[in-house]
C-alpha cells in the first residue's frame, strides 16, 4: 500500500503554520463551505464517510455528533482532546506544532455543525510549541473573521479557547478532562450520562481528538466517496501514524488504513542494523503487544481486535531483540501507578501492587507463583474502574507473559539487566557513554 | 504578605476568557507559579479569593497536576523522559548523565537554584527519542554527553535552541506562556524537522500521492 500524504501534504511548506500559509494551500475554504451547508447535512456528510475517533476508542465521529440534542435552549461545547500522553502516542502534537490551522478550520465547522458558539483546545502542559502554535492560529483566524461573531455573514458565532494542561494523564480520559476544565481535580465521572447528554458544565458537549477533528476540512472539500477511497469498509481513511524505536528512520508516515506494519517499517527504512522485531505495540502502551509474526495484519480497527489488540492510537512503537520485555511492562505499569487519579480502589491499590511485584522480576528476585499473581491482579482490576486507566494498566502484563513466560522465569533468579545489557538498546554509540565518563 | 497588585489585570484576562469562571484556576496556577517560582500559599490565596473559592478548593487542584510545584524550580526545569521507550533507546542514560553532572536526584534542585531535574513521562515525541525538555521546551535526539552539553551551555548563560521550538527562555517564561499561550514566539526556531518530514519524504522519493477528488465527487458540489 502506498503513503498518502493528505493532512501531512503540505509539512515541508516552512509558512504553513501562518494563516497566509495555510490559505495557500487551500486553507478555509472547507469553513465557507460548510458555513453555506445546513448544520444537519454536515453532521450527515461526517456520518457517512464513517470517520472514526483517532484517539484510541475509536468510536464513530458523525454517529458521537448526532447524539447533542439540537434545539435543546442549551449552550453546546466542542473540547478538542489535545492532551496527548499515551506512552508512544506522538501524533496530535506534530499536527499541532505543523499545521495548527488545519485543526482549528476543523474546529470552526464542527462547532457549526453541533451548534456550539464555545469550543476549547486542551492542551498538555509540556508541549508549549504545540500549545502557542495552536494559540497563534486562534488569533490570525479570529483576525481574519473566520472566529468571533458572525462569521462570514452566517450568524454564526464562536469563540475558542486554548486551554494548558498542567501533566496529568489522566485529563485525555474524556470526563477527566472535563472535570479539569471546569477547574477540579481531573478525575472521571461514571457513564452514562455521556457527555453529549451532559459534558462541560453539564452541558452537551462533544469530546474529539486533535487528529479527528483535523480530518474536518478534508471531508468537506473532497466529499464522501473520496474519503472512503482510502481504508476499509470499517475503518475508512487515511491516518498520521508515527512509527517509534529500533527502526531506521522513525518519523511520522502518513497511509490509508490497513496497510500493514510490514509496509511502514519498510517505509521507515526497516529495522536498524543487526536487528529485527521481538515485539510491537500497535497504538500506545494501553493496547496489548504484537511480534513478528503479526507484522502482516491490517493496521485497522477490526483487523487489530481480530488479532488480539487494538489500533489505538496508531502510533507503533517497535522494540528488537535487545530489549527485556519484563523491563519494558515494568516501565510502563510505573507510569500508570504513576497517572492513576487514586478515585477507584482497583486500579489505585492495583497499579501499586502490580508495579510493587514487577520490579521483583525486574531485578533477578521474581517468584513463579507471582506470574499468575500478576494475572490475578489484572483480572481484578479490568472493567472494575470508572476509565480505561484502569483497564490499560491490565493489559501490558498480560499480553507480555503469554508471548514472553520464559523471560519472565529468568528473571525469578537473574536481573533483568543483567539478561539483556541495556546498552545494547541504546540508539547512540557506546563512544558518547564513555565520554561523558571521562569528563 | 507579598503583593500580587501588578498581576490583576492578567488575571481578570484570564477569568474573562471562560465562561465560568472557576475553569480559570488552572491558568491561574500557571500565572503564579511563572511570578513566584512556584505555587506558593500565598499564590493560593490569591486565586481563591478572585475565584471566590476555598483555599482548600484550589489546593486541591494545584496538588494533583505533576506540574505544578510546591518548591522553588529555580531558573531552568530540565525533564529527562525515562517512559519505557525513551528509556530503552537511551534515556536512562540521559538521565544518569545529568543527575551526575547536577549532582540531583528526581525532583531535586541544584545548590545554586539554576536547574531542577525531573523524571518526566511520555512527552508525545517518541519519534524523537530519547528526548529531554528544558523548561519544557523540545531537546530532542539527546545523548548522554549531547545532555551534558546542553546543561553546561545554560550554566554558562550560553544561547541554547530548542530542537523544535524557541531559544531557551527559563522555566518562569514558560509557565507564563501556559497562561498567555500567544506568546509570539510560534516563528522562532525550525520546530518541523525531518522526523516529523519523513514519510512525506518517502512518498515524494517514491512518487506517492493521496488521489485527489474528481471534482464532481467534491462535498462542495454535493452540498451546496
Amino acid at each position: 500500500m502506498t503513503l498518502t500524504p493528505v493532512i501531512t501534504e503540505f509539512w515541508d511548506r516552512p509558512d504553513l503554520y501562518t494563516l497566509a500559509g495555510y490559505e495557500r494551500t487551500g486553507g478555509y475554504r472547507a469553513l465557507r463551505t460548510a458555513l453555506a451547508m445546513d448544520p444537519d447535512a454536515i453532521i450527515s456528510q461526517v456520518k457517512d464517510t464513517g470517520l472514526r475517533g483517532r484517539g484510541g476508542a475509536g468510536f464513530p465521529t458523525g454517529l458521537k455528533w448526532s447524539f447533542v440534542p439540537q434545539g435543546d435552549d442549551k449552550p453546546h461545547y466542542l473540547v478538542v482532546n489535545a492532551d496527548e500522553s499515551e506512552p508512544g502516542a506522538c501524533k496530535d502534537v506534530p499536527i499541532m506544532i505543523a499545521n495548527p490551522h488545519a485543526l482549528v478550520e476543523g474546529v470552526i465547522i464542527s462547532s457549526f455543525a453541533i451548534r456550539a458558539s464555545h469550543a476549547v483546545i486542551y492542551i498538555r502542559g509540556e508541549v508549549p510549541e504545540a500549545i502557542r502554535r495552536v494559540a497563534l492560529a486562534v488569533s490570525e483566524a479570529e483576525a481574519a473573521g473566520h472566529l468571533g461573531h458572525n462569521i462570514h455573514g452566517s450568524g454564526f458565532d464562536l469563540k475558542v479557547i486554548v486551554h494548558s494542561g498542567a501533566g496529568a494523564y489522566i485529563c485525555g480520559e474524556e470526563t477527566a478532562l472535563l472535570d479539569s476544565l471546569e477547574g477540579y481535580r481531573g478525575q472521571p465521572r461514571l457513564k452514562p450520562p455521556f457527555p453529549a447528554v451532559a459534558g462541560l458544565y453539564s452541558a452537551p458537549t462533544v469530546v474529539n481528538n486533535v487528529e479527528t477533528i483535523t480530518n474536518i476540512p478534508w471531508i468537506i472539500n473532497n466529499g464522501v466517496e473520496w474519503f472512503r477511497q482510502f481504508g476499509t469498509e470499517k475503518s475508512p481513511g487515511f491516518k498520521v501514524f508515527a512509527v517509534s524505536g529500533h527502526v531506521r528512520r522513525p518519523g511520522i508516515y502518513e497511509a490509508p488504513l490497513g496497510i500493514t506494519m510490514r509496509e511502514l517499517l519498510d517505509y521507515a527504512g526497516g529495522m536498524r542494523d543487526g536487528s529485527e522485531v521481538k515485539f510491537w505495540v500497535p497504538g500506545g502502551s494501553s493496547v496489548p503487544m504484537l511480534t513478528a509474526d503479526h507484522l502482516d495484519v491490517p493496521l485497522t480497527y477490526e483487523a487489530m481486535v481480530e488479532a488480539g489488540t487494538m489500533l489505538g492510537t496508531g502510533t507503533p512503537m517497535v522494540f528488537d531483540q535487545t530489549v527485556s520485555v519484563v523491563k519494558a511492562v515494568t516501565r510502563w505499569l510505573e507510569f500508570y501507578k504513576h497517572e492513576s487519579c487514586g478515585k477507584c480502589t482497583p486500579c489505585r491499590e492495583g497499579t501499586f501492587w502490580i508495579t510493587g511485584v514487577l520490579k521483583q522480576f525486574e531485578n533477578g528476585e521474581g517468584n513463579d507463583p507471582d506470574l499468575d499473581l500478576l494475572n490475578e491482579l489484572c483480572e481484578q482490576i479490568m472493567g472494575r474502574s470508572f476509565c480505561a486507566l484502569g483497564d490499560a494498566a491490565a493489559t501490558p502484563y498480560p499480553a507480555a507473559v503469554k508471548l514472553f513466560r520464559d523471560e519472565f522465569i529468568t528473571a525469578t533468579h537473574t536481573p533483568v539487566d543483567q539478561t539483556f545489557d541495556p546498552a545494547r538498546s541504546f540508539v547512540f554509540s557506546e563512544t558518547a557513554l564513555s565520554e561523558v565518563g571521562a569528563r | 504578605m507579598t503583593n500580587f497588585d501588578h498581576l490583576a489585570e492578567q488575571m481578570d484576562q484570564i477569568v474573562a476568557r471562560y465562561p465560568k469562571s472557576r475553569s480559570a484556576v488552572m491558568p491561574l496556577l500557571h500565572l503564579l507559579q511563572s511570578d513566584q517560582g512556584a505555587v506558593t500559599m500565598e499564590g493560593i490565596s490569591v486565586i481563591a479569593d478572585r475565584l471566590e473559592l476555598t483555599t482548600a478548593e484550589v489546593t486541591a487542584v494545584a496538588s494533583f497536576y505533576t506540574m505544578y510545584k510546591r518548591r522553588d524550580v529555580g531558573r531552568h526545569h530540565i525533564g529527562v523522559c525515562t517512559n519505557t521507550l525513551c528509556a530503552v533507546l537511551g534515556g536512562d542514560a540521559v538521565y544518569d548523565a545529568i543527575a551526575q553532572r547536577l549532582s540531583a536526584g528526581h525532583n531535586e534542585s541544584t545548590a545554586d537554584g539554576q536547574f531542577h531535574l525531573e523524571r518526566i513521562e511520555c512527552q508525545a515525541a517518541c519519534t524523537h527519542a530519547p528526548v529531554m525538555t528544558v523548561d519544557w521546551e523540545f531537546m530532542d535526539n539527546q545523548t548522554p554527553s549531547s545532555a551534558v552539553e546542553v546543561i553546561d551551555a545554560l550554566a554558562r548563560g550560553d544561547r541554547v535552541e530548542s530542537t523544535r521550538g524557541p531559544v531557551i527562555r527559563d522555566f518562569a517564561a514558560t509557565e507564563h506562556t501556559m497562561a498567555f499561550p500567544d506568546d509570539g514566539l510560534a516563528g522562532e526556531g525550525t520546530p518541523v524537522d525531518a522526523i516529523m518530514l519523513a514519510g512525506l519524504t518517502v512518498a515524494g522519493e517514491l512518487n506517492m500521492s493521496a488521489p485527489k477528488p474528481s471534482s464532481s465527487a467534491q462535498g462542495k458540489e454535493d452540498h451546496s
